[in-house]
């Protein structure tokens, strides 16, 4: 199979994953930009009002106001049907109906003062989201795409910081009351339960006395900020959910007739322009809402033209204000359709030309009731279409894609499952299938581009990447079937216990509780694991001797005389580290009852002493020990001897990395107590420092790159006439003779080409390869310590310790793996990675994840990253922060997915374990394969039968990204199931969003890695052959 | 009720004996059986009905063992004030273990299921007695150790956790003691695939390993946001261990019943 193949077929497979993710992503969250514009009251939108403008008088803004204060009573889950007047006698049969009887009375007794609504939210009907529709007049989303959308604050303009800006009067305007116990009594008890009752009960108590204190200036209201289904949630989208309460009463009155006998539906948008212009607001900028026209019916006078005309001046003042919003959007966003866009453009500029018309004639006075009328419906019509088209764009799930991105996943899943399985059967054409599943996925993707041109809409590319993705796997899946259909059986990954683990890990994800214990759920499975497989390891007889004494002559004895108190070791170390690793977990929020360690707090927030001192001393031992490591690894290995430039760089680029970032970290950590003169250069050092290390990593990588092979050659270091490893006595069992056997025979083989190639009696030159058996693994682990130093200086101080834990742990783990699950001894044949080492590879990734400080929530994502190097932020453009926060967040994907071919190499590294020297020695034949070993072959076995390398390494790939894929699968279900669910956004959506972009990163990194290990796999081609060369003349 | 004598045991199958009468009844039969079963070991039965006749007193012995454990949570409370399984947890953790640990070596050496070794001089007995004492302790530390490696808090609720980790050891680790002395090399030869040379052994991994995932099964629902008492650490685990223990004492009886054909045991 070639290389290129093997990431091209990769690469398809993780744009399918990225298809299905981006499809449901188009669906499920729901995005929107918050503008910054503010509205002033010296500006107004358009052109001045019909009547009333008002301007110049005091205390007025746009309008003048009607009411000088409000008292607003946010009542949360205030639903409807709570509200609703319940006829007197009959006890009610639902405990939360009739409770509220003194709202009752009001609109009884006063029908011109008071008024209730049908109150409509819009989806999400959260708390939060709520408030913030409430308070800006707009549609807020989970993800409202603005300046920080990590902060709670609401940075969009809004009535509160109008009325801050605006107003100043002696007391108070607008006093607000937000009355929680009707929500947490229905998530507590449900609706149906005595106790909400009680607590309606205790609200209308509540109102009555706020009634009894009104003044005449100020006006009352009343809301429901969303509702609730009949088990108390909320959330979605469903009609107990959006169908809140909204009462209103003024103690003069204020409607022109009485009340109609079934209450007026209200979409809750429209209390901000209506609070607003009452109030003598300006309507804040973002506002989509249409103000509520019972309310501006001229004051005092009830002649029908005058109430005509306020209200249409109050249309008009709205209308002009969404039409500027709406053009301002457009400018900064492309999501508003654009023919829908064109259209209400068009409702707007004719209703205002007949505004014009409408001003002509009042100064001729001659204006008919009827055109008033005409022209708010008009100005009606234009504000509808724009909530409408608001509301289309930012406020509704989409079913239908996020159920197609959910089948897209899966079924990308599956194709990882069933082709992982294929990969090591020789003659499966990987090449054509391919092509013909690009071909498909193209002609896919223009034909439904086509459609969607032909039907008049815009080409979104998520539906366009899904469209391609779709048919392009349909195509491969076809044709596999068609193929072979004994291979489409259903397959299970790996054994029983993998399978358990898998799900637990995939069921914990629609729990709130597993997700918001995820870091203490990932270790504890990963505890488990290796426990298990030491426990199998003794079940099997192969831990400790002594105890099967029957099978003690094999070979598999001695092995585990050897490997059993180490694998011990192994374990008991692994599960130190990931006790340990749990001190630098972080909360995803702050409560009394989960407190973050205190060592992810940066030492310059540390008071000085020799606390903060020890700390410095730690964290510098930390950098010692981890380029001491490094070199002491690849000294072990032998390729520390070679001559290469990358080997160079570990020997003196690596410790001047640790130096770099020592003396940032000393820097940044005591700015302040630096003398002022050495002010500056101290600022320009912390700048200059970490981008200094980033250069040196960028430096290594690509020498990394341009000469890979770390192997220092010597001719005529030994003797080449050591046949085998010593055997001594005759064979005694089958495995002896199976060992023996080959070897004579190669050797025979060996010497009888020996022969015909040189006439015989030459005795062949030696030749030692210090290092070509961990070739490639050496590659990869400098690789990784170049990724590590960047990530490092991007976290705070202390966290370098849990990045020495992080190798040490993934070393350990990797030890174990190759010693448990069994070493490839001696096998040439197809080479496979097993899924328990895969399954804990990526449990161990997201145990980092949690023990290098992070959350999968936005408040815990450490934004000081984004200043490394950068001490003076940045310029407008949001990438490179974006990378370098991204960096940080996911530098455990990163490094993990880039590390993760050493799950396939390990385990030949630790085959010449035993012996000091890791050298090969290479008889100049005539050929490559001429080479006789007396060393283990180490990573060479892989190169020898180079299509079951590339094979393995696509399978592992393959595996690897079905466990992620099977997690993100997990993330998306729960979050489009439990979308009703409480803790959608704040806990189910912030973990798909983490998890979906951990896979992008994970994904890159794997792409990356094994590209790595084929570009030194080519390196080393191309140095044999030079060998040769050079040997032959 | 039918009182079985020796005789009848040899002959008639374990499924003429009803079980399913009140655990007063049980109770009594396995009384009788522990009273029947002090004979020596071997001298009896050969055979089939020898194996058949070991599950027997195997199932017995188990039913006792249940009963006894069911026994802790409610009898305790006629002696002591304020006594519950949930709110006096780490009492009833010390009366469950003390418990069990003297059932079972009561039981043990009543039936003898392994004959002891030859030398059975005073001085040896007592210091086998010693060691399995120091193991016990040595194995309580460990699973102690283990257990705050998978977690548990280091400092705070020390007590709680070392409770967890002796019942752990009464479940696992004292009937280890009981049939295999304190022989490290034997315990670890019937953790292996064919270590098993006794169906006491069979059942010895089987409870074993029913505590353990008990346990492992029992730290699930600490994380969730259901507030129960019983979610406190480390009573969710105990009982998890406890009912797990339970468990395997049911299983294994059955489970060697069913694959009795199968099961052969090479001689040591």
């Amino acid at each position: 199979m070639l290389k290129a193949l093997v990431l091209l077929f990769l690469a398809w497979v993780c744009f399918l994953f990225y298809a299905g993710i981006g499809l449901f992503t188009s669906g499920f969250l729901l995005t929107r930009l918050e503008l910054t514009n503010h509205s002033s009251c010296q500006e107004l939108p358009g052109k001045g009002t019909l009547v009333g403008s008002g301007r110049g008088e005091p205390g007025a803004c746009w309008t003048v106001p009607r009411f000088s204060r409000a008292v607003i009573v946010l009542i949360d889950a205030l639903r409807f049907d709570f509200v609703h007047p319940w006829p007197a006698g009959p006890p009610a049969p639902q405990p939360f109906l009739g409770r509220l009887s003194f709202i009752q009375h009001l609109l009884e007794a006063q029908p011109q003062h008071a008024r209730l609504y049908r109150f409509l939210a819009d989806p999400p009907t959260t708390t939060m989201q709520r408030l913030k529709a409430l308070t800006t007049g707009s549609l807020p989303t989970f993800v409202d795409a603005g300046s920080n959308f990590a902060s709670y604050a609401i940075q969009e303009d809004n009535l509160i910081a109008q009325l801050n800006n605006t107003v100043d009067r002696d007391d108070w305007d607008l006093l607000i009351a937000h009355f929680l116990g009707v929500d947490h009594c229905g998530h507590k008890h449900g609706p149906h339960h005595p106790e909400m009752a009680k607590k309606l009960n205790q609200m209308d108590q509540m109102l009555q006395t706020l009634v009894e204190q009104l003044e005449n200036d100020t006006l009352l209201v009343v809301a429901g900020d969303h509702g609730m289904t009949e088990t108390g949630d909320h959330g979605g989208d469903s009609k107990p959910e959006v169908m809140a309460a909204l009462f209103l009463y003024s103690p003069l009155p204020l409607f022109p007739g009485a009340s109609l006998k079934d209450p007026e539906v209200v979409p809750q948008v429209n209390l901000v322009p209506t609070l607003a212009l009452l109030l003598g607001l300006p309507i804040p900028f973002g506002n989509i809402g249409e103000v509520m026209v019972d309310l501006f019916s001229g004051e005092g006078d009830t002649q029908p033209l005058a109430t005509a005309l306020a209200q249409a001046s109050a249309y008009h003042l709205n209308a002009q204000q969404v039409s500027r919003f709406l053009h301002a959007y457009s400018l900064a966003a492309q999501d508003l359709p654009p023919e829908e866009l064109q259209h209400l453009q068009n409702l707007f500029s004719s209703a205002s030309s007949e505004y014009e018309q409408l001003l002509d004639q009042l100064k001729t006075g001659e204006v008919r009731e009827a055109d008033i009328q005409a022209l708010i419906s008009q100005l009606r019509l234009f504000l509808r279409g724009a909530r409408t088209a608001c509301t289309e764009t930012w406020a509704r799930f989409r079913p239908a894609r996020m159920i197609g991105g959910t089948i897209l996943l899966a079924s990308t899943c599956l194709l990882c499952l069933i082709t992982s399985r294929l990969t090591s059967s020789p003659d499966f054409p990987f090449h054509c299938l391919l092509l013909r599943a690009v071909v498909w996925g193209l002609a896919g993707a223009v034909l439904l581009a086509g459609g969607l041109m032909a039907a008049g809409i815009g080409l979104e590319p998520s539906l366009l990447c899904a469209g391609s993705a779709a048919t392009s796997l349909i195509a491969f899946l076809w044709a596999l079937k068609s193929r072979e259909s004994s291979s489409m059986t259903v397959f299970l990954p790996g054994p029983l216990p993998i399978l358990v683990l898998l799900f637990l890990r995939s069921a914990a994800l629609f729990s709130d509780s597993f997700v918001v214990a995820e870091a203490w759920a990932a270790p504890f499975l990963l505890r488990s694991l290796s426990l298990f497989l030491v426990a199998q390891l003794h079940w099997e007889g192969r831990l400790l001797v002594g105890v099967s004494t029957a099978c003690l002559s094999s070979p598999t004895a001695s092995l585990a005389r050897r490997e059993g108190p180490r694998a011990l070791g192994l374990l008991v170390g692994l599960l130190l580290c990931v006790r340990l690793s749990i001190l630098f977990h972080r909360c995803p929020e702050e409560t009394p009852v989960c407190q973050s360690s205190p060592w992810l707090a940066p030492l310059a927030t540390m008071a000085g002493g020799q606390a903060k001192n020890l700390w410095y001393g730690a964290c510098l031992g930390t950098l010692g020990v981890l380029v001491l490591a490094v070199r002491f690894w690849l000294r072990r290995c032998g390729n520390l001897n070679s001559p290469a430039p990358p080997v160079l760089f570990v020997r003196w680029g690596l410790p001047l990395m640790a130096l770099g970032t020592a003396a940032h970290w000393a820097l940044a950590s005591g700015t302040d107590e630096a003398p002022p003169r050495l002010q500056a250069l101290v600022s320009g050092a912390v700048v200059g420092l970490p981008r200094a290390v980033l250069a040196l990593a960028a430096i290594g990588l690509g020498l990394l790159l341009w000469q890979p092979v770390t192997v220092l050659v010597k001719t005529g270091a030994s003797s080449s006439n050591h046949i085998i490893v010593p055997f001594v006595g005759p064979p005694a069992s089958q495995a002896d003779l199976d060992y023996v056997v080959p070897q004579i025979y190669r050797r025979m083989q060996e010497a009888l080409r020996g022969k015909l190639a040189r006439g015989g009696g030459q005795t062949p030159l030696a030749l030692a390869a210090y290092g070509l058996g961990s070739v490639y693994s050496a590659a990869v682990v400098t690789a990784l310590a170049l990724l590590a130093f960047p990530l490092l200086l991007l976290h705070t101080e202390r966290i370098s310790l849990a990045f020495l834990i992080l190798f040490l742990q993934s070393f350990l783990l990797l030890q174990l793996l190759a010693t448990a699950v069994g070493t490839p001894a001696g096998s040439p044949g197809p080479f496979s990675v097993p899924w328990l080492a895969i399954s804990a590879w990526a449990l161990t990734a997201t145990q980092t994840f949690y023990s290098t400080g992070h959350q999968p929530v936005f408040p815990a994502i450490h934004w000081n990253a984004a200043f490394v190097g950068f001490t003076e932020g940045h310029g407008s453009s949001p990438v490179l922060p974006a990378l370098l926060v991204g960096a940080n967040t996911f530098a455990s994907h990163l490094l993990f997915s880039v590390g993760c071919p050493l799950l396939l190499l390990w385990p030949f590294v630790c085959e010449g374990q035993g012996s000091t020297k890791r050298k090969k020695t290479l008889a100049s034949g005539t050929e490559v394969g001429g080479e006789k070993e007396e060393e283990p072959l180490m990573e060479m076995r892989l190169r020898d039968s180079p299509h079951h390398f590339n094979a393995a390494l696509l399978q592992l790939g393959l595996k690897y990204l079905f466990i992620l894929g099977v997690q993100v699968l997990a993330c998306v279900l729960a979050a489009s199931i439990l979308r009703r669910h409480l803790m959608v956004w704040k806990v189910f959506a912030p973990k798909f969003i983490f998890e979906a972009v951990g896979f992008v990163v994970s994904s890159l990194g794997l792409l990356l890695g094994v590209a790595l290990v084929m570009w030194v796999d080519r390196a080393v081609g191309s140095w044999f052959k030079q060998l040769i060369l050079s040997q032959e003349r | 009720m039918k009182i079985l004598r020796p005789k009848d045991v040899k002959t008639k199958g374990m499924r003429q004996i009803n079980v399913r009468g009140g655990s007063q009844r049980v109770l009594a039969l396995c009384l009788l059986f522990v009273h029947f079963e002090s004979l020596p070991y071997g001298e009896r039965l050969q055979g089939s009905t020898m194996k058949d006749a070991d599950i027997k007193r195997l199932f017995y012995v188990h039913i006792f063992c249940i009963v006894s454990i069911i026994l802790t949570t409610f009898i305790p409370s006629f002696f002591l004030e304020d006594f519950s399984v949930l709110e006096t947890h780490l009492t009833w953790l010390c009366i469950c273990s003390m418990c069990v640990a003297i059932i079972n070596v009561v039981l043990y050496l009543q039936v003898k299921p392994n004959p002891s070794s030859k030398r059975s001089s005073i001085f040896h007995k007592i210091s086998r007695l010693l060691k399995s004492c120091v193991y016990f302790f040595i194995s309580c530390l460990l699973f102690h150790a283990i257990i705050v490696l998978y977690g548990a808090p280091l400092i705070e609720l020390m007590l709680e956790t070392f409770l967890f980790a002796v019942i752990l050891s009464t479940f696992t680790t004292l009937p280890c003691l009981c049939l295999l002395g304190p022989n490290i090399k034997a315990w670890l030869r019937v953790f292996t695939r064919n270590g098993a040379t006794s169906i006491w052994d069979n059942s010895l991994q089987i409870t074993t390993m029913s505590s353990v995932i008990g346990a492992w099964l029992g730290a699930f629902p600490i994380p969730l946001d259901w507030e129960r008492p019983w979610q406190v650490w480390p009573i969710s685990c105990t009982l998890g261990a406890t009912f797990g223990y339970m468990a395997g004492l049911l299983i294994s009886p059955v489970w060697i019943y069913r694959n009795r054909k199968q099961l052969t045991y090479k001689s040591r």
